[in-house]
């Protein structure tokens, strides 16, 4: 009875190791491949950059029973119509912004990040902004001096004076609108938009 | 120019150094550490240790500066705001760990391969190197904080991913030195003998080295970006990093425990196909609420349900083989490290993992401090612990090998050490978990998750407590620290008594 079964044994675990893993990583690229082209700027789950002169909100859809993005007609940022190349490098600018101002140390980004400011993935339709003719003007001056316009909610948190310019504080407010557009499978749930009715 | 000026100025610097050099004569006679009981891969290994610790304290230091924040927000506001504190605690955690296992490596490689270290001037290179790479990118990120929305400030101030936000020159300048690293190990091996032990090594630093590319690209579409982004953080710590440590671990139970071989690489595939066969496709955990498609949610949830599995099998490895030995063993307070690391990976990485990452749960609690209580335990659990346990496996041998076992001096100090620690970390992570718990409810299901309900939680007295509690824990985890280097100076010093050996059986 010394004799080890084959299912114990080293030789056994060894080849084990070896195809699982390689067929787990074999799975993860084919997955990799399929998930890059369907999240491709302007696929279905992530629109293309020019979403930004549309109207946006995100309702409850009762046949997925979950919460998705709504793209409505023509709503304009700062009152211009982006081509799909200008609307590009808008979100890119405030896309490399929000990195190089570090805000994912203290925000999330669809849900990522740290956790001592509120979630940015719906923050362009947040109801902080009080009301949409109001929206653009209030993000701009909170943006360039958080300070003096800061929106602490009682908190006493305030965000501190990051240097952002006129032109990457609307660049941040393009990529927080195009980013409020992406199909999340229902993050954040219940989430009542600066569009809907008390 | 004013040249008496200069002159006060050098001779300032100069007397100065010769200040800092007494200071250093006489740390070396008070400590009593003698190098020739090292070989030359461990004098490496120890140069590794040495600045790991130095950079776990930096990641309590700011860690608790950071907690401090959540509880007094004007604290050090504009000066070392939250964002820069948070970057450096979460930073100093992941070099710390990456600097212990490349020295738990350096340790053990000679008498793995059974061979000198190959490069071994080549090694020394790249830790001066890498240490000197280190400080410039924490000082740029305590002096310089933030920059302009320009690639520059990617390529030298920080790139602004959590956890890898080292910018994008000192990317290249980690993926060199680890090259020269894995070159090292491949290279030994390949001049003394191979192993199991050193083919799955060889195996997961490929793996380690590659990933890291993943995440060195900027993306505009931020889905992408944190697709691959995942791909660095989640491959590293649930897959690559965790198979590291299997195979730092089934070294030290070799020549703490006397454990077989053919038993110990044996448990080394079972926990390789286990924890790569549930880690790898267990990544999709990440990619429920991305904007990637819904058959993550399927696969992610299964196969993250399945990651606590190999914690289990090394949970059952780890007491068996002690329980076997019955606890014979050449190294006390490293063995106390080792159970504290089975059950801290466990419960850290595998309970509280699998406590939150179900879709249907981490709908709610995606983004709120679970998972920070979840990212304490794990990564203290994980890897915490058993760079520990090697630092007193390394300390032993630098001291002569000498007793460490029952009735040794002072043996008080690393007990309490990992009382304290091990409480701290616990208290850490059962605050932040109420603090979870609480935003889940309040921000996530009753609020929405809108700006005024993450406030709301924020401002909830069950929030605000838990957050006292967190930096009281992590007052008593810094104290554990404090002891814990105390201890690693000092113990086994004067010991005369040498270590009993212990054999393979």
């Amino acid at each position: 009875m010394n004799e080890i079964p084959l299912w114990a044994s080293e030789s056994f675990w060894k080849k084990m190791a070896i195809w699982v893993t390689a067929g787990s990583f074999l799975i993860l690229v084919v997955l990799t491949m399929d998930s890059l082209s369907k999240t491709s700027a302007g696929s279905q789950r992530v629109p293309a950059y020019n979403v930004i002169n549309k109207k946006i909100d995100y309702q409850y859809n009762k046949a997925s029973h979950k919460f998705m993005p709504i793209i409505g007609d023509n709503e304009l940022l700062f009152g211009k119509e982006y081509s799909e190349e200008e609307a590009r490098q808008l979100v890119d600018l405030g896309k490399k912004t929000t990195q190089a101002k570090n805000c994912m140390n203290c925000h999330t980004l669809l849900g990522n990040g740290a956790y001592y400011a509120p979630d940015l993935t719906k923050a362009w339709l947040d109801k902080g902004w009080i009301s949409k003719e109001m929206r653009e003007d209030m993000m701009v001056k909170f943006l360039m001096n958080p300070e003096k316009n800061a929106r602490t909610f009682g908190s006493n948190r305030k965000m501190p004076n990051l240097k952002i310019t006129e032109q990457e504080a609307k660049g941040i407010i393009a990529f927080l609108k195009w980013m409020s557009s992406i199909d999340t499978n229902g993050f954040p749930y219940n989430f009542k938009t600066i569009n809907a009715e008390e | 120019m004013n040249t008496s000026g200069l002159n006060k100025v050098m001779e300032n610097t100069s007397a100065l150094c010769e200040k800092s050099l007494v200071y250093r004569n006489n740390f070396k006679t008070w400590v009593q550490l003698d190098s020739s009981n090292l070989s030359d891969g461990q004098q490496l290994a120890v140069k590794y240790f040495t600045v790991a610790v130095i950079l776990f304290f930096a990641q309590i230091l700011f860690g608790l500066l950071a907690a401090t924040q959540f509880i007094y927000p004007s604290f050090l506001y504009e000066i070392l705001d939250f964002s820069v504190n948070r970057m450096i605690h979460i930073n100093a955690m992941i070099i710390w760990m990456l600097y212990g296992f490349i020295g738990c490596v350096y340790w053990f490689l000679e008498d793995e391969s059974g061979t000198e270290i190959v490069g071994l001037k080549l090694g020394n290179i790249a830790f001066w190197v890498l240490t000197s790479a280190v400080t410039v990118v924490v000082l740029v990120y305590l002096l310089v904080q933030i920059g302009p929305g320009k690639d520059s400030s990617l390529w030298f101030i920080n790139e602004g991913r959590e956890y890898i936000e080292a910018p994008r020159w000192a990317d290249i300048g980690i993926v060199v030195v680890m090259l020269i690293f894995f070159y090292n190990v491949v290279a030994t091996f390949s001049k003394g003998k191979w192993s199991g032990i050193a083919g799955v090594l060889t195996l997961d630093l490929v793996a380690l080295a590659g990933l890291y590319v993943a995440g060195m690209f900027y993306m505009t579409n931020i889905t992408h970006e944190q697709y691959w982004w995942w791909w660095v953080i989640h491959l590293w710590v649930e897959a690559t990093w965790e198979v590291l440590v299997g195979v730092i671990m089934a070294w030290s139970l070799m020549k703490l425990l006397g454990v077989r071989r053919k038993i110990i690489q044996t448990w080394l595939y079972i926990e390789v196909a286990l924890m790569f066969g549930s880690g790898i496709l267990g990544l999709g955990h990440h990619y429920f609420w991305i904007g990637t498609p819904e058959y993550w949610l399927t696969i992610g949830g299964f196969f993250s349900a399945l990651e606590p599995i190999p914690l289990v099998a090394m949970v059952v490895h780890a007491v068996y083989d002690s329980g076997a030995h019955a606890f014979k063993n050449s190294n006390h307070p490293a063995l106390a490290w080792i159970i504290a690391q089975a059950f801290g990976n466990f419960f850290g990485a595998g309970v509280w993992g699998f406590m939150h990452t179900l879709p249907q749960i981490n709908m709610f609690t995606h983004g709120t401090q679970w998972s920070a209580s979840h990212g304490h335990l794990a990564f203290f659990g994980a890897y915490a612990t058993i760079n520990i346990a090697f630092f007193y496996l390394a300390i032993q041998h630098w001291r002569g090998d000498v007793w460490m076992g029952g009735g040794s001096q002072n043996a008080w100090r690393w007990k309490w050490a990992l009382g304290l620690l091990n409480g701290g970390v616990l208290g850490m992570t059962i605050a932040l978990l109420i603090a979870g718990y609480e935003q889940s409810f309040i921000e996530r299901a009753v609020e929405g998750s809108t700006w005024g309900g993450y406030f709301t939680a924020q401002n909830h007295p069950s929030f605000q407590s838990a957050m006292n509690w967190r930096l009281f824990f992590g007052g008593i985890t810094f104290a554990g620290f404090i002891l814990l280097v105390w201890d690693l100076l000092t113990i086994g010093k004067g010991e005369t008594r040498k270590a009993p050996e212990i054999i393979e059986s």
